[in-house]
């Protein structure tokens, strides 16, 4: 069976911009993939080729087996997208949002109160989509791009300027479609929400995919080291460097932090001398796997 | 059919709850009609008021029929003092007095109106003259406009010409451009709806608003206050309405194939409307204009769409003789459609 989305080196020039510079991937039937970078990545554009909104410069695009440029009116109905921007009609209510989109797609009424019930807006359902408040408007526009029951979903940065509240309840949500069979493609950058919803993601970095794989495989591949933690003042820093020759140790008389490969021999350490006051113990993150390929920090 | 109709209801809905549009595109024009209508109410057949001190048997004694052809023309009121008469005539509260003292008939007027002066001067002259002997001259005036003359017939064809062109051309480009802002043209061209789809929602949601501007116009110009008198073939309106709306919507399209914000939108839809209002004679007549503007009218679309619907609504003129101007109108349409088709963009970038 032929992949959901096959992308085949595809380039998108904006005048001398690489926005997109030779990107391949596929997606899987009922994956959820995250596509991960900082602004300017060019996640945006790759998101308009494969949903068939713009024409690439050069490469191959396949969606559910067909291509998507020209304007496929049969693949249409298949996909549903959220834009970046709430784009919704002027002065309608969230039911009469996704009544007229609906309708556009076909699709009988009966199944505009269960969206609004699955976002959570059914007593907002007479709000005016003017006066709903951000998270709102991210639910009811990801309600309008599920109506058709489509097979592939678009999601463009849908938690983008969310409150942390906002957003974990929109991870909630995401994970609930994703569960229903829908194949998702989000974009974000954020790294947190990437390691948190994505089955695969693609690190992004000037229009180009530098890694993609499952979050944990990515980071595992790093063989960073684990940072242990405790408060400062439990051990002297000199002591720590004799103790433990290959790991890096830090105190800025908060903490005291080690850095090692080794972090079981560590923690057995520091039990012993009964310093585990105030432990934190951190793994790597997505965030040092962008370090490492791109060699600058991550900066959404 | 479905995404049809329920597109056209989200673009009326939009428009419904959007008092400034809904203000602009309904109450604005009205609040002129009414106030065109109401100032110049009188300016067709101002009637001279004459004081008839005394009896004056020369008038009191007309057959019913002159005295009615007389009345549209002069208004008596009765005096009984000389002086004061003359005294309120002086003043200008009056345009003339009269009195009668056996056979001699005197006029008292005043030299500030010599128009009106000269009006009751001449019809009691020929009063006398009828009465004093024969041939029995029969006083018969009328004015040449007749019912015409009368300034809601003028008014209510042109304010409702200029109505439908605002409404049309800023309905099509604000919905063009703000749909584009919001990228909702994008999210449509996402889902399975063509662009005749979404012009064909825009379009009977125009013509809708234009058949309502017309039903309130008529409704209020009709009110005995106003005295609107519709001509026999005045139902053309409707189809006038349709390639009227048809005619602006395309110029509305066009405004919003280049122009990026509803601010400017609306402001290049007032820059072309009202000027054209103007040269199409929807405010005023045109005829006292210098020739060359007139000529230059002929290229806008609204001074047909004036002049048709002043043709079928008051002026008389068969159903038939309309049928080019709705033709013309189409025509345009189609034709500014195409380039606007041209030049239509999903997005802004």
């Amino acid at each position: 069976m032929p992949s959901t989305i096959t992308v085949h080196d595809v380039r998108k020039w904006y005048g001398d911009v690489h926005a997109v510079d030779g990107v391949s991937f596929e997606v899987e039937q009922g994956e959820f993939v995250g596509i991960l970078g900082p602004n300017g990545a060019g996640k945006t554009t790759l998101l308009e080729v494969v949903e068939g909104l713009r024409k690439p410069d050069s490469g191959e695009v396949s969606l559910l087996g067909e291509s998507p440029w020209p304007r496929n009116k049969d693949l249409l109905p298949r996909i549903g997208v959220q834009l970046q921007a709430s784009s919704f009609f002027e002065r309608l209510t969230a039911r009469e949002q996704i009544v007229t989109f609906a309708d556009l797609y076909g699709t009988p009424h009966s199944r505009v109160d269960e969206m609004l019930g699955t976002v959570g807006l059914t007593e907002s359902a007479g709000t005016r989509t003017e006066k709903l408040s951000g998270g709102q408007v991210q639910r009811l526009s990801i309600a309008c791009a599920l109506v058709h029951r489509p097979d592939v979903v678009f999601l463009d940065e849908p938690t983008a300027a969310l409150d942390p509240q906002a957003r974990r309840n929109l991870w909630d949500l995401l994970r609930g479609i994703s569960g229903q069979g829908h194949t998702v493609v989000l974009t974000t950058h954020h790294m947190d929400e990437a390691e948190a919803l994505c089955d695969r993601v693609a690190i992004m970095d000037a229009g180009r995919i530098l890694q993609l794989g499952p979050p944990a495989t990515l980071v595992r591949g790093l063989d960073a080291p684990t940072r242990i933690g405790v408060e400062s003042g439990l051990l002297a820093e000199a002591a720590v460097r004799d103790l433990f020759p290959d790991a890096e140790v830090n105190d800025d008389t908060v903490s005291l932090t080690i850095a090692t490969r080794n972090p079981a021999a560590v923690l057995a350490e520091l039990a012993d001398r009964n310093a585990l006051r105030g432990l934190s113990v951190h793994g790597a993150t997505l965030e040092d796997v962008f370090l490492t390929l791109t060699g600058r920090e991550y900066r959404a | 059919m479905k995404s049809l109709l329920s597109l056209s209801r989200a673009i009326f809905l939009a428009f419904r709850r959007d008092k400034a549009a809904v203000f602009f595109t309904i109450g604005f024009p009205l609040m002129f009609l009414v106030l065109f209508g109401g100032i110049f109410k009188s300016a067709g057949a101002p009637k001279v008021n004459v004081l008839e001190v005394g009896p004056v048997p020369v008038v009191d004694t007309l057959p019913a029929d002159a005295r009615t052809q007389i009345d549209d023309i002069l208004k008596f009121t009765q005096a009984t003092d000389i002086a004061a008469a003359q005294d309120k005539v002086r003043k200008g509260d009056y345009d003339a007095a009269i009195a009668q003292d056996g056979s001699t008939v005197t006029v008292y007027y005043s030299a500030a109106d010599q128009v009106k002066s000269a009006t009751v001067q001449a019809i009691m002259d020929r009063l006398v003259q009828a009465t004093a002997g024969t041939p029995k001259l029969a006083l018969h005036s009328q004015q040449v406009e007749d019912q015409s003359l009368k300034a809601i017939q003028y008014y209510t064809p042109g304010l409702l010409g200029w109505a439908l062109a605002a409404g049309g051309t800023a309905g099509a480009a604000l919905t063009l451009v703000g749909w584009r802002k919001k990228q909702l043209l994008r999210r449509l061209r996402l889902s399975p709806v063509g662009t005749g789809t979404i012009l064909g929602a825009r379009v009977i949601v125009s013509v809708g608003i234009g058949l309502i501007q017309m039903v309130i116009f008529l409704g209020v110009a009709s009110i005995p206050y106003f005295g609107l008198k519709l001509s026999g073939a005045w139902w053309m309106a409707v189809p006038l309405v349709f390639a009227g709306t048809a005619a602006f919507l395309s110029l509305g399209l066009l405004i919003g194939s280049f122009v990026k914000t509803e601010d400017a939108a609306q402001g290049i839809v007032q820059l072309i409307v009202l000027p054209m209002a103007f040269l199409s004679g929807a405010f005023f007549p045109l005829e006292f204009a210098p020739s060359w503007l007139q000529t230059a009218s002929k290229v806008l679309p609204l001074r047909y769409l004036v002049d048709a619907m002043r043709d079928v609504m008051v002026r008389g003129r068969d159903a038939a003789s309309v049928l080019p101007t709705v033709g013309g109108l189409l025509l345009f349409a189609l034709v500014v459609s195409v380039i606007a088709g041209r030049l239509f963009r999903w997005d802004d970038v």
